[in-house]
Protein backbone atom coordinates (compact mmCIF):
# COMPACT_ATOMS: atom_id res chain seq x y z
CA UNK A 1 0.00 0.00 0.00
CA UNK A 2 2.74 2.72 1.00
CA UNK A 3 4.49 1.63 -2.38
CA UNK A 4 1.65 2.92 -4.09
CA UNK A 5 1.29 5.78 -2.30
CA UNK A 6 4.68 7.22 -3.16
CA UNK A 7 3.89 5.56 -7.01
CA UNK A 8 1.28 8.05 -7.16
CA UNK A 9 3.26 11.00 -5.33
CA UNK A 10 5.75 10.87 -8.06
CA UNK A 11 3.84 10.67 -11.19
CA UNK A 12 1.82 13.51 -9.05
CA UNK A 13 5.52 15.38 -9.29
CA UNK A 14 6.22 14.31 -12.90
CA UNK A 15 2.51 16.00 -14.09
CA UNK A 16 2.93 18.94 -11.81
CA UNK A 17 6.00 19.76 -14.47
CA UNK A 18 4.19 18.90 -17.14
CA UNK A 19 1.51 21.07 -16.36
CA UNK A 20 4.25 23.93 -16.17
CA UNK A 21 5.77 23.10 -19.63
CA UNK A 22 2.15 22.99 -21.30
CA UNK A 23 0.96 26.65 -19.16
CA UNK A 24 4.27 27.87 -20.51
CA UNK A 25 4.38 26.85 -24.15
CA UNK A 26 0.12 28.36 -24.08
CA UNK A 27 1.53 31.68 -22.34
CA UNK A 28 4.35 32.15 -25.41
CA UNK A 29 1.40 31.53 -28.07
CA UNK A 30 -0.16 33.93 -26.41
CA UNK A 31 2.62 36.24 -26.57
CA UNK A 32 2.92 35.90 -30.00
CA UNK A 33 -0.80 36.89 -30.59
CA UNK A 34 0.02 39.56 -28.94
CA UNK A 35 2.78 40.62 -30.76
CA UNK A 36 1.24 40.09 -34.31
CA UNK A 37 -2.53 40.11 -33.70
CA UNK A 38 -4.23 42.39 -36.61
CA UNK A 39 -6.46 44.59 -35.27
CA UNK A 40 -6.47 45.54 -31.26
CA UNK A 41 -9.83 43.73 -30.14
CA UNK A 42 -7.48 40.59 -31.34
CA UNK A 43 -4.67 42.23 -28.39
CA UNK A 44 -7.38 42.20 -25.75
CA UNK A 45 -8.41 38.83 -26.15
CA UNK A 46 -5.28 37.43 -25.98
CA UNK A 47 -4.26 40.16 -22.75
CA UNK A 48 -7.49 38.41 -21.15
CA UNK A 49 -6.76 34.80 -21.46
CA UNK A 50 -2.90 35.76 -20.29
CA UNK A 51 -4.79 36.68 -16.92
CA UNK A 52 -5.92 33.29 -16.83
CA UNK A 53 -3.14 30.96 -18.06
CA UNK A 54 -1.13 33.25 -14.89
CA UNK A 55 -4.37 32.47 -12.40
CA UNK A 56 -3.84 28.63 -13.35
CA UNK A 57 0.02 28.91 -12.67
CA UNK A 58 -0.89 29.99 -9.73
CA UNK A 59 -2.74 27.48 -8.91
CA UNK A 60 -0.14 25.00 -9.95
CA UNK A 61 2.18 26.38 -7.79
CA UNK A 62 0.46 25.65 -4.67
CA UNK A 63 0.48 22.68 -5.31
CA UNK A 64 4.07 22.60 -6.10
CA UNK A 65 4.90 24.29 -2.87
CA UNK A 66 2.40 22.49 -0.44
CA UNK A 67 0.93 25.93 0.69
CA UNK A 68 -2.60 27.45 0.80
CA UNK A 69 -1.65 30.85 1.15
CA UNK A 70 -1.31 31.57 -2.91
CA UNK A 71 -5.32 31.46 -3.16
CA UNK A 72 -5.60 34.79 -2.30
CA UNK A 73 -3.00 35.62 -5.06
CA UNK A 74 -5.55 33.56 -7.63
CA UNK A 75 -8.31 35.74 -6.25
CA UNK A 76 -6.64 38.64 -6.84
CA UNK A 77 -5.27 37.96 -10.18
CA UNK A 78 -8.65 37.23 -11.28
CA UNK A 79 -10.34 40.18 -10.57
CA UNK A 80 -7.14 42.59 -11.65
CA UNK A 81 -7.36 40.99 -14.93
CA UNK A 82 -11.56 41.44 -15.39
CA UNK A 83 -11.05 44.75 -14.97
CA UNK A 84 -8.04 45.54 -16.86
CA UNK A 85 -9.94 43.74 -19.81
CA UNK A 86 -13.20 46.31 -18.85
CA UNK A 87 -11.19 49.38 -19.35
CA UNK A 88 -9.49 48.15 -22.64
CA UNK A 89 -12.99 47.84 -24.11
CA UNK A 90 -14.21 50.48 -22.61
CA UNK A 91 -11.36 52.79 -24.03
CA UNK A 92 -11.64 51.03 -27.63
CA UNK A 93 -15.31 51.76 -27.47
CA UNK A 94 -15.48 55.22 -26.81
CA UNK A 95 -11.92 56.57 -26.45
CA UNK A 96 -12.68 57.31 -22.33
CA UNK A 97 -12.61 55.47 -19.78
CA UNK A 98 -14.35 57.50 -17.18
CA UNK A 99 -16.74 59.72 -19.15
CA UNK A 100 -17.55 62.55 -17.04
CA UNK A 101 -20.06 64.34 -18.45
CA UNK A 102 -23.44 62.61 -17.50
CA UNK A 103 -26.10 63.02 -19.90
CA UNK B 1 1.43 4.60 10.86
CA UNK B 2 -1.30 5.16 8.62
CA UNK B 3 -4.61 3.17 8.69
CA UNK B 4 -5.38 1.52 5.51
CA UNK B 5 -8.63 3.83 4.82
CA UNK B 6 -6.46 6.90 4.54
CA UNK B 7 -3.42 5.58 2.75
CA UNK B 8 -6.37 4.40 0.22
CA UNK B 9 -8.27 7.97 0.45
CA UNK B 10 -4.62 9.68 0.14
CA UNK B 11 -4.34 6.98 -3.07
CA UNK B 12 -7.30 8.09 -4.87
CA UNK B 13 -7.15 12.30 -4.31
CA UNK B 14 -3.67 12.01 -5.63
CA UNK B 15 -4.97 9.90 -8.60
CA UNK B 16 -8.27 12.83 -8.88
CA UNK B 17 -5.74 15.80 -8.63
CA UNK B 18 -3.63 14.38 -11.31
CA UNK B 19 -6.73 13.98 -13.25
CA UNK B 20 -7.90 17.21 -13.24
CA UNK B 21 -4.94 19.22 -13.67
CA UNK B 22 -3.64 17.44 -16.81
CA UNK B 23 -7.57 17.58 -18.70
CA UNK B 24 -7.04 21.74 -16.82
CA UNK B 25 -3.48 21.91 -18.47
CA UNK B 26 -4.98 20.60 -21.79
CA UNK B 27 -7.92 22.74 -22.40
CA UNK B 28 -6.12 25.65 -21.78
CA UNK B 29 -3.36 24.68 -24.08
CA UNK B 30 -5.86 23.93 -27.04
CA UNK B 31 -7.48 27.41 -26.37
CA UNK B 32 -4.04 28.79 -26.70
CA UNK B 33 -3.91 27.22 -29.82
CA UNK B 34 -7.14 28.34 -31.23
CA UNK B 35 -6.62 31.65 -30.43
CA UNK B 36 -3.63 32.08 -32.93
CA UNK B 37 -5.41 30.15 -35.27
CA UNK B 38 -8.80 31.68 -35.41
CA UNK B 39 -9.33 33.70 -38.46
CA UNK B 40 -10.78 36.68 -36.94
CA UNK B 41 -12.00 38.76 -33.24
CA UNK B 42 -15.55 37.16 -32.95
CA UNK B 43 -14.25 33.11 -33.43
CA UNK B 44 -11.36 33.76 -30.95
CA UNK B 45 -13.69 34.67 -28.58
CA UNK B 46 -14.99 31.02 -29.29
CA UNK B 47 -11.73 29.72 -27.78
CA UNK B 48 -10.25 32.34 -25.14
CA UNK B 49 -13.98 32.14 -23.59
CA UNK B 50 -14.82 28.64 -23.09
CA UNK B 51 -12.11 26.56 -23.42
CA UNK B 52 -9.89 28.54 -20.79
CA UNK B 53 -12.71 28.43 -18.36
CA UNK B 54 -13.37 25.06 -18.63
CA UNK B 55 -9.70 24.71 -18.10
CA UNK B 56 -8.87 27.10 -15.35
CA UNK B 57 -12.37 25.85 -13.08
CA UNK B 58 -9.91 21.89 -13.31
CA UNK B 59 -6.98 23.37 -12.61
CA UNK B 60 -8.29 25.17 -9.39
CA UNK B 61 -10.55 22.32 -8.29
CA UNK B 62 -7.29 20.00 -8.38
CA UNK B 63 -5.44 22.34 -6.36
CA UNK B 64 -8.42 22.09 -4.02
CA UNK B 65 -8.88 18.33 -3.65
CA UNK B 66 -4.97 18.45 -3.02
CA UNK B 67 -5.27 20.84 -0.45
CA UNK B 68 -7.88 18.91 1.23
CA UNK B 69 -6.22 15.79 0.81
CA UNK B 70 -2.66 16.37 2.61
CA UNK B 71 -3.72 19.37 4.90
CA UNK B 72 -7.43 18.63 5.67
CA UNK B 73 -7.91 22.64 4.18
CA UNK B 74 -11.00 23.51 2.80
CA UNK B 75 -10.11 26.46 1.24
CA UNK B 76 -13.22 28.21 -0.07
CA UNK B 77 -11.14 30.85 -1.87
CA UNK B 78 -10.34 28.50 -4.83
CA UNK B 79 -14.14 27.62 -5.33
CA UNK B 80 -14.40 31.40 -4.94
CA UNK B 81 -12.15 31.81 -7.84
CA UNK B 82 -14.05 29.84 -10.27
CA UNK B 83 -17.28 31.08 -9.42
CA UNK B 84 -15.89 34.17 -10.15
CA UNK B 85 -14.48 33.58 -13.58
CA UNK B 86 -17.49 31.91 -14.50
CA UNK B 87 -19.40 34.80 -13.97
CA UNK B 88 -16.71 37.57 -15.58
CA UNK B 89 -15.50 35.56 -18.27
CA UNK B 90 -18.31 36.14 -20.37
CA UNK B 91 -18.88 39.93 -19.16
CA UNK B 92 -15.71 40.27 -20.51
CA UNK B 93 -16.22 38.56 -23.88
CA UNK B 94 -19.39 40.65 -24.31
CA UNK B 95 -17.63 44.12 -24.23
CA UNK B 96 -14.83 42.94 -26.24
CA UNK B 97 -17.36 41.89 -28.82
CA UNK B 98 -19.27 44.98 -29.26
CA UNK B 99 -16.09 47.32 -28.91
CA UNK B 100 -14.53 45.14 -32.34
CA UNK B 101 -18.52 45.84 -33.69
CA UNK B 102 -18.96 48.96 -32.80
CA UNK B 103 -15.28 50.31 -34.59
CA UNK B 104 -16.12 48.47 -37.64
CA UNK B 105 -14.44 45.02 -37.63
CA UNK B 106 -15.80 43.16 -40.09
CA UNK B 107 -16.68 39.47 -39.67
CA UNK B 108 -15.15 36.59 -41.22
CA UNK B 109 -16.16 36.18 -44.92
CA UNK B 110 -16.74 32.60 -45.15
CA UNK B 111 -19.30 32.77 -41.95
CA UNK B 112 -22.50 33.95 -41.54
CA UNK B 113 -24.40 36.60 -41.82
CA UNK B 114 -24.07 40.00 -39.19
CA UNK B 115 -27.22 39.50 -36.97
CA UNK B 116 -25.70 42.32 -34.85
CA UNK B 117 -25.70 44.52 -37.72
CA UNK B 118 -29.05 43.46 -38.73
CA UNK B 119 -30.76 44.03 -35.31
CA UNK B 120 -29.24 47.40 -35.55
CA UNK B 121 -30.44 47.83 -38.68
CA UNK B 122 -34.13 46.94 -37.77
CA UNK B 123 -34.38 48.89 -34.82
CA UNK B 124 -33.18 52.20 -36.32
CA UNK B 125 -36.06 51.37 -39.22
CA UNK B 126 -38.89 50.83 -36.08
CA UNK B 127 -37.91 53.76 -34.57
CA UNK B 128 -37.83 55.97 -37.44
CA UNK B 129 -41.56 56.60 -38.24
CA UNK B 130 -42.44 57.68 -34.60
CA UNK B 131 -40.00 60.73 -34.62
Amino acid sequence: MNDLLALTEQILQVSLVICFIGIAASLILLLYQVMIGPTQPDRAVALDTMGINIMALAGLLSISIVTSKLNDVVLLIGILSFLGTLAIAKYLEKGVIIDRNLE
Amino acid sequence: MLSLIEIWSNIIINILVILFILVGTFFILSASIGIVRFPDVYTRLHAATKASTLGIACILIGAFLFLYGSHGIVSGKLLLAVVFILLTAPVSAHMIARAAHQKGIKPYLKSRTDAYEDAIQNYNKKKQPSK
